[in-house]
């Protein structure tokens, strides 16, 4: 009774009352608490969370003005500051204040982005139109075709991103699964490489990317490669694949010793032990590892493609903030969203995935 | 001790023209030693533990918890180190593990990625390199039957209940048609219930078999019931074998006719006598 007392008062709050008006009483506590919990809890944070987000922007936004009339009365005196003034309130473009956008504004700047997507395909589409005649002669004679050298939207450099981001992991886990096999198989690589891990593991995302572009640069020399893409994955895989690296060497390390008894018993060949024993009960832990490696390789990704200025998320974000537009601020915002649910959801794919070849279902957290 | 083993009725051997041939031994473990090294020093499990177990003969081996049953059967697997004296299969001494002892755990210890008839298969593949598939499979699926799991074959060992996969476990080391079997309180996981169901399998196909069994219990009504001989070992450290019980049931036998027989609380006692000493 209490409980649904406390439904109905959030159900008006939320002006969704219609909706549990259909419920019959008998399953109503059950429904309803479900309910609550999933979608009603977590929209009202949402709510919350835009709420202090809106009053918090502009707050900043009244500081930021306040100081800026301010200025202008000890700089150029009264007049001038009266004309700031009026021109803050007017949101005229040149002297808005420069601060924390309001929800609203990066919605706005969403929109846009996607309305400027929108145009840069329906060009692309029309020069590929264009050009599809003059390229298939080219083809013909053997001559690289014409390509579109337009700008990116933004929908491009999340795709260039999700690129770098798998070869990247890609690459994590060509080296560290099989390396960690061997090192977990053997108590002597391991003490002997322990070192070794615990010592680059540590090291910062910026380190490695000059590391790989010192390295790169001078291999690439004579190649028309694309260096930038080339340098930004290897070092997001080189940054992500120690978790993947000490998990597959402690899961192939701790195999429980009943499953090795077995083996033994059995007289199984080294091969058929790692691939019939070994590797299927260390799964778990491996996946573990491929999962924490694909959420650190996103993490550093954006803060490599900055450094490396390889096109994609992190270098959109960076020519926003140099660029400082009115609407930048608020670009970079959509930007650290999409980041975020990008990376949450190939999280949850990695954990699906995690949880399809993982044999005990537990395991996975 | 190898006078006890003589005065058994069933290892007594045959005598011909005024000679003793003695049946074969299956398992000799020969002034047996086995030494745990712990910070504190040298920790002496076993010393001057002799014990010979003829072909085809049920052996339960019964002891204080910690005196050393597990070291002692590990070792007889090859799967812990010997410290001293040695122990020999039909004469060849164990240098390591091999399918030729088969090993049922107290934990089930299937792979649980594998399915009921894929853990069986691991073991025959193993040992009958040369049989057709399908001749494997009939192996595996044979006993899979034998223990009553004819509905799981395909089922993943960790959907099955523990009793279940203990009874994969009996198919599992049967199936690699082993000289020796060994068991390590195969049961003792179970209700008690499951685990008479369990014994009767066991029996059954060990009827059958005839493949010379070792088997470590806690239970003492469960080492009269199966056994031929109950060996009783002493309290460690330094534990070797106590006592030796001979079990002259007929085979095959019944729960309820054991149970009635009139030696039944004879033996019992004497098991009993021995433990709490
Ligand atoms: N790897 C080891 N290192 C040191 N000591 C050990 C080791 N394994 C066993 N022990 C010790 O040796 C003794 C015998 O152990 P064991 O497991 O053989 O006993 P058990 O008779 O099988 O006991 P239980 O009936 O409880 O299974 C115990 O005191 C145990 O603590
Ligand atoms: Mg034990």
């Amino acid at each position: 009774m209490k409980q649904s007392l406390v439904l109905n008062k959030v159900s008006d709050l939320v002006g969704t009352k219609s909706i549990f008006g259909k419920f019959k009483i008998g399953s109503f506590k059950f429904d309803g608490n479900k309910i609550l919990r999933k979608f009603l809890i977590p929209a009202l944070s949402i709510l919350l969370f835009v709420g202090l987000w809106h009053t918090g922007s502009k707050a900043l936004f009244q500081m930021e003005a306040d100081y800026k009339i301010e200025k202008a009365l000890t700089d150029q005196g009264r007049e001038a500051a009266e004309a700031m003034q009026a021109c803050i309130a007017s949101g005229d473009v040149s002297c808005q204040p420069n601060t924390l956008p309001s929800p609203s504004q990066v919605w706005q700047s969403l929109q846009s982005l996607i309305a400027d997507h929108k145009v840069i395909s329906a060009d692309k589409k029309a020069f590929a139109e264009k050009t599809a005649g003059i390229n298939a002669k080219r083809e013909a004679e053997g001559k690289a075709p014409i390509t579109y050298t337009g700008r990116p939207s933004f929908v491009d450099q999340i795709f260039t991103s999700l690129k770098t981001v798998f070869a990247g992991f890609l690459l994590a886990l060509i080296i560290a699964v099989p390396i960690g096999i061997v090192i977990g198989l053997s108590p002597v690589l391991r003490s002997s490489f322990n070192w070794l891990i615990q010592i680059f593991k540590p090291v910062s995302p910026v380190v490695w990317l000059l590391l790989v572009f010192m390295i790169v640069k001078t291999m690439t020399k004579d190649s028309n490669s694309d260096s930038a893409f080339i340098i930004s994955f290897i070092s997001v895989g080189l940054c992500a694949m120690w978790a993947t690296l000490v998990n597959t060497a402690m899961g192939v390390s701790s195999v429980d010793k009943d499953y090795i008894n077995v083996a033994k018993v059995l007289k199984l060949r080294p091969l058929q032990k790692v691939f019939k024993v070994i590797l299927p009960s260390s799964l778990p832990l491996i996946f573990t590892g491929l999962r924490i490696t694909l959420s650190v390789a996103w993490m550093v990704l954006i803060a490599i493609e900055l450094l490396a200025q390889s096109p994609g998320l992190g270098s959109f974000v960076w020519e926003e903030f140099q660029n400082g537009a009115i609407d930048s601020n608020s670009k970079i915002i959509v930007a650290m969203f999409v980041i975020g649910i990008i990376g949450f959801l190939l999280d949850r794919l990695m954990l699906t995935i995690q949880n399809m070849v993982s044999f005990n279902k537990n395991d996975a957290i | 001790m190898s006078t006890t083993t003589i005065e058994s009725k069933k290892n007594l051997g045959t005598v011909e023209n005024g000679i003793l041939y003695p049946s074969q031994v299956m398992l000799d473990l020969n002034d047996l030693k086995k030494v745990y090294p712990t910070p504190k020093g040298d920790y002496v499990v076993l010393e001057h533990l002799n014990l010979q177990i003829m072909k085809e003969e049920f052996v339960t081996i019964i002891g204080h918890s910690g005196c050393g049953k597990t070291t002692m059967l590990s070792m007889i697997a090859g799967l812990n180190e010997i410290s001293g004296g040695n122990i020999s299969v039909l004469g060849n001494p164990v240098k390591g593990p091999g399918p030729d002892r088969g090993v049922i755990f107290q934990a089930p210890s299937l792979m649980p990625w594998m399915t009921a008839l894929q853990n069986v298969l691991l073991g025959v593949n193993q040992v009958f390199p040369h049989a057709t598939k399908s001749q494997r499979n009939d192996i595996a699926k044979y006993y899979l039957h034998k223990v009553g799991l004819d509905g799981a074959f395909h089922k993943k060992a960790q959907e099955l209940s523990q009793g279940m996969q203990q009874r994969v476990g009996i198919a599992r080391a049967f199936a690699i048609k082993p000289k020796v079997l060994l068991l390590d309180e195969p049961f003792g996981m179970l209700d008690s219930l499951t685990r008479g169901e369990l014994q009767d399998i066991l029996i059954e196909i060990w009827n059958k078999e005839k493949i010379t069994a070792v088997m470590i219990t806690h239970d003492v009504d469960e080492a009269i019931f199966l056994a031929d001989r109950v060996v009783m070992m002493t309290s460690g450290p330094r534990a070797k074998i106590g006592d030796i019980l001979n079990i002259d049931f007929e085979r095959p036998r019944t729960r309820k006719a054991v149970l009635e027989h009139d030696d039944y609380y004879t033996y019992r006692k004497h098991l009993i006598d021995f433990l709490e000493h």
